[in-house]
């Protein structure tokens, strides 16, 4: 059973490198429709603007060769798996990746875990009690977060906790410079991801709520809830063992689809902490003309994409015994 | 039908739900009832009539926040349901008294295995380890008639056909050998072969165990076949009781008379060779927060007369399990 699901999602994976390549291909345009380049930034910057050094810094990047043949040579690196060479940072786009990488997937993690885990929650109790003070409380709330942008909500979160009350720090991932032993230096990065976990994750669980609940709602007005009902189990257990299953279903499809959409939310929130992510690195290479970099990072974001994808179908078919895992070969 | 030899005996029994305009009204109105161990009591009525409401008033299934119970009196093996508190009413769901639903298709949570919901009963009424609870499950099974039940016991819903399904539901029903099952309309959305298979699998089991049975259904040929005994209801009232024998030969309420006379009679048809139109009953039932004083029948009665519209007609017994609320019946019998 393992094996034939492990099977899937290298399957799904494989079928999703046609989709990655188009979205290569879209993104290498797509990135060099933006005025200016690196060299002008950099030249910009170091203030010796000639055309003579621009040159050079062009014919160093490969920036003076036509299109085309920067396309197929980039092209053709990929197919190795090297995503090229910084202009700004000055080393492989990859290995700077795979050192931010980390920072992302946590922040991106816990917002996930919370969104989803308090979505559903609070979407439960909200249709389970609806109609009363709790539930319309609930629902205020999630509409209120879901209206709210969350660089505000961040903002908010910083001005609050971290500069009126000093419970958690405004910005990085780590205390600077402090020797910690592996628990302690754990403990001080969770510290640190607090706010923007708990600000990335706002938007989300509102939306989450606002799901669960509409699927929960017309769960427990389901013929085999009456029939659960008429066996005599507690409502308890009635919620528990056949309302929440069958509700969590469109919350799993709708997080699956928001992995992505969180990706680009955690580019906003990375910034307002200074969480040294994925989400920061684009945010400065796009401003440096680091082209590379940027398309490194969207490269990496659609692999993630695909494959979070497949992992939530095959959750699907853990959750729901309806759904077979069916890869589209001849046999399977 | 002597009250000492019922299983349960219902009396009184009014039940009311909220209106959109914040009133309450009655959807089960003053209805008595009795069930004998090994008997089947037909409840036949249009849909709308009430027939469902006063199953689900029984079980206390209805949503409390826009029903609530307006008096009379529900009593199975000594106890008044009506009393009981929500906890001590849910230990008697189920287990001493059980349901099987109208909707094979949706009544199984899709998500758990047959025998999962099967043995969920078990192990909530009786002090059984889950193992035994299994093993009890896939016997049920086999009593309801499942080939292979060990394997079936391990399937879903979803894997099963509409028979089947509705055979576990009834297995969920049984499993803790009920003393009253009620079964709302359970074959209406079955096939006619799959229909006799399962009416025959209730009437055999009724008889093994010795359960009452309260069989509701619009089908009077399902009640010719299976029920001891007949109640007719409409808008929330008892209009007409009596055993089956006695109905099928004389109904003596109007609102009886119609029904039978709907039922489509092809044989007989064919033997005339006179295809007349199928025969309706003129209106629909009215709705029931808008009653007026009079029988609520009155309006699509043939037989109306001045008093219909004064007051609501008395059930008037007869004799034991034999009576009618029409103040005409006399003159049309």
């Amino acid at each position: 059973m393992w094996l034939a699901r492990l099977r899937y999602v290298f399957n799904r994976v494989l079928h999703g490198l046609p989709i990655i390549f188009a979205i290569v291909i879209v993104n290498f345009f797509l990135v060099r429709l933006a005025p200016g380049d690196a060299a002008q930034v950099l030249a910009g910057e170091s203030g010796a603007a000639t055309e003579e050094y621009m040159r050079q810094i062009r014919e160093q990047f490969g920036l003076d060769q036509p299109l085309y043949v920067q396309f197929l040579s980039y092209m053709k690196n990929l197919l190795f798996f090297d995503l090229g060479y910084s202009f700004r940072h000055g080393r492989e786009v990859s290995s700077l990746i795979f050192e931010r990488l980390g920072a992302t997937a946590l922040l991106m993690g816990a917002s996930m875990v919370l969104s989803v885990g308090f979505g559903i929650l609070l979407g439960a109790i909200a249709a389970i009690k609806d109609r009363t003070f709790l539930s319309n409380m609930i629902m205020i709330l999630a509409i209120v977060s879901y209206a709210t942008p969350l660089f505000w909500v961040g903002l908010m979160l910083i001005i609050v906790f971290s500069l009126n009350l000093g419970w958690f720090p405004t910005s990085g991932i780590a205390t600077i410079g402090a020797p910690l032993g592996f628990w302690d230096s754990a403990l001080d990065v969770a510290h640190h991801l607090v706010l923007p976990a708990l600000s990335l994750s706002f938007f989300y669980m509102a939306l989450y709520t606002r799901l669960m609940r509409a699927s929960m709602l017309e769960t427990l007005g389901q013929d085999f809830i009456k029939t659960a009902h008429a066996k005599g189990i507690s409502e308890g257990q009635v919620v528990r063992k056949h309302a929440l299953r069958n509700a969590i279903m469109p919350v799993l499809t709708m997080a699956g689809v928001q992995v992505s959409a969180m990706l680009g939310g955690s580019v906003i929130i990375e910034s307002v902490f200074g969480w040294p992510g994925l989400g920061l690195l684009a945010f400065e290479s796009l401003f440096a003309r680091d082209l590379n970099l940027l398309l490194g990072i969207f490269f990496l974001s659609s692999i993630l994409v695909v494959v979070t994808n497949a992992i939530v179908d095959v959750i699907y078919t853990i959750v729901d015994p309806r759904i077979q895992l069916r890869s589209n070969t001849r046999n399977g | 039908m002597t009250t000492s030899s019922s299983v349960l005996s219902v009396r009184g029994l009014r039940t009311e739900f909220l209106s959109s305009e914040k009133t309450w009204f009655p959807v089960v109105n003053h209805v008595d009832l009795e069930v004998a161990p090994g008997e089947t009591l037909a409840v036949v009525g249009e849909s709308g009539c009430g027939k469902s409401m006063l199953a689900h008033s029984v079980l206390r299934l209805l949503p409390k926040k826009i029903s609530r119970l307006q008096g009379g009196e529900v009593l199975l093996g000594g106890r008044d349901l009506t009393t009981l508190s929500d906890e001590k009413m849910r230990q008697v769901r189920g287990n001493d008294i059980s349901m099987v639903f109208q909707e094979p298709m949706t009544s199984l949570n899709p998500l758990m295995t047959v025998g999962n919901q099967i043995a969920e009963s078990i192990l909530e009424h009786e002090d059984i380890s889950t193992a035994d609870a299994t093993r009890r499950s896939v016997e049920l099974m086999d009593l309801v008639g499942i080939s292979e039940p060990a394997v079936r016991a391990h399937h879903y819903p979803f894997q099963l056909s509409g028979g089947l399904r509705q055979r576990i539901v009834i297995a969920i029903a049984l499993a803790c050998k009920p003393k009253v099952l009620i079964a709302d309309e359970p074959t209406t959305a079955l096939d006619v072969t799959i229909q006799a298979q399962v009416l025959r699998l209730i009437d055999d089991l009724k008889t093994e165990i010795g359960m009452g049975v309260i069989l509701i259904t619009h089908d009077l040929g399902v009640v010719a076949e299976w029920a001891q005994r007949v109640m007719i209801m409409y808008a929330g009232r008892k209009v007409e009781e009596a055993d089956a024998e006695t109905f099928f030969q004389g109904p003596a309420h109007p609102y009886s008379q119609a029904l039978l006379g709907s039922v489509p009679r092809p044989d007989a048809q064919i033997d005339s060779g006179d295809f007349a139109p199928l025969v309706e009953i003129p209106g629909t039932v009215p709705p029931l927060n808008k009653l007026g004083p009079g029988c609520a029948f009155a309006d699509r009665c043939a037989h109306r007369t001045a008093g219909c519209t004064q007051a609501v007609p008395d059930f008037i017994e007869v004799a034991p399990g034999r009576g009618v609320a029409c103040i005409n019946a006399g003159d049309l019998s």
